[in-house]
């Protein structure tokens, strides 16, 4: 099941849901690849099938970034949220929302290097407790009745 | 990605809330990975913890109301014991969530590996 490229999903307190997985790179480059817009429409994609038409960051504390995903069916999913600390290459604290009525999280990613191989760790904080677990209850119930399309944005707001 | 939610008809909403929540807490984890080697009592669960029969009785009940562990019957020393059920729900409800972040991954390993190339083809231009 575990091997270095497995993805570790956790449940840290129960306000997180937390990712972490290991890569063959120094992490100037991991954090390159997550925060430059010429990188990320390469890669967070989500889905098979998705590609990624909009993608703005401005790369400084208070500074906002927005990305749009288009689905294979032509529907497109809107993302965006401000920085709050940007120091590379081990940290990155951003928000994140898909709108009004999602609850706003705020996204921790630590970059721990180690030989020349990075362990990226995603951590998202819920504003509740309750807002977690909606989040991964929506993404079940949700999922099953219209399509699976909220579980695909949830999965997008581990992003 | 894997999207298919087969299976999960069964896991009501607040019995998936109340395994979340049972399972966010390390002690409660630890009970569990204890049970998982087979039944205990309180006692003996209480323990390696070193915490009162109280309060490793409390870890359980909010175990028990998850579904995740049941009393047996030997009136006496009413061992507890994992149920797997629940547990197993919510893991592969997890695993679809992290398979997810591993087609990400596996794209961002191959433009890392072409970031590599990259740098060191321009390292190498320089000299």
């Amino acid at each position: 099941m575990s091997g270095p490229e497995s993805v570790t999903l956790t449940l840290p307190s129960d306000r997180e849901v937390a990712l972490s997985r290991v890569l063959d790179a120094p992490r100037r480059l991991v954090f390159d690849a997550w925060t430059n817009p010429e990188h990320v429409p390469h890669w967070m994609l989500g889905p098979e099938g998705w590609t990624m038409p909009v993608c703005e960051i401005d790369l400084r504390p208070g500074g906002s970034w927005h990305f749009v995903w288009r689905k294979a069916d032509g529907a497109e999913m809107d993302m965006r949220g401000k920085y709050r600390d940007v120091s590379p290459p081990d940290r990155l604290v951003s928000t994140e929302s898909w709108g009004p009525e999602w609850p706003e999280t705020i996204n921790t990613l630590t970059l721990v290097e180690k030989a020349g191989t990075t362990t990226a760790t995603l951590t998202i904080l819920y504003p509740s407790k309750e807002a977690r677990d909606a989040a991964l209850k929506t993404g079940m119930k949700e999922g099953m009745a219209h399509g699976f399309d909220r579980l695909e944005r949830l999965l997008g707001t581990m992003v | 990605m894997v999207m298919q939610l087969k299976g999960y008809g069964h896991l009501a909403p607040g019995r998936l809330d109340a395994v979340f929540a049972a399972l966010a807490d390390p002690t409660r984890r630890a009970i569990l990975t204890r049970l998982a080697t087979g039944d205990a009592s309180v006692t003996e669960l209480a323990e390696p913890f070193e915490m009162t029969q109280p309060a490793i009785s409390k870890h359980l009940k909010v175990l028990e109301r998850a579904g995740l562990v049941s009393r047996g019957k030997d009136a006496q020393r009413r061992p507890r014991s994992l149920e797997p059920g629940p547990l197993a729900e919510a893991n592969a409800w997890l695993e679809r969530y992290r398979k997810a972040w591993e087609a990400n991954f596996r794209r961002l390993d191959g433009l890392l590996e072409r970031m590599k190339t990259h740098e060191k083809n321009r390292d190498h231009d320089k000299r």
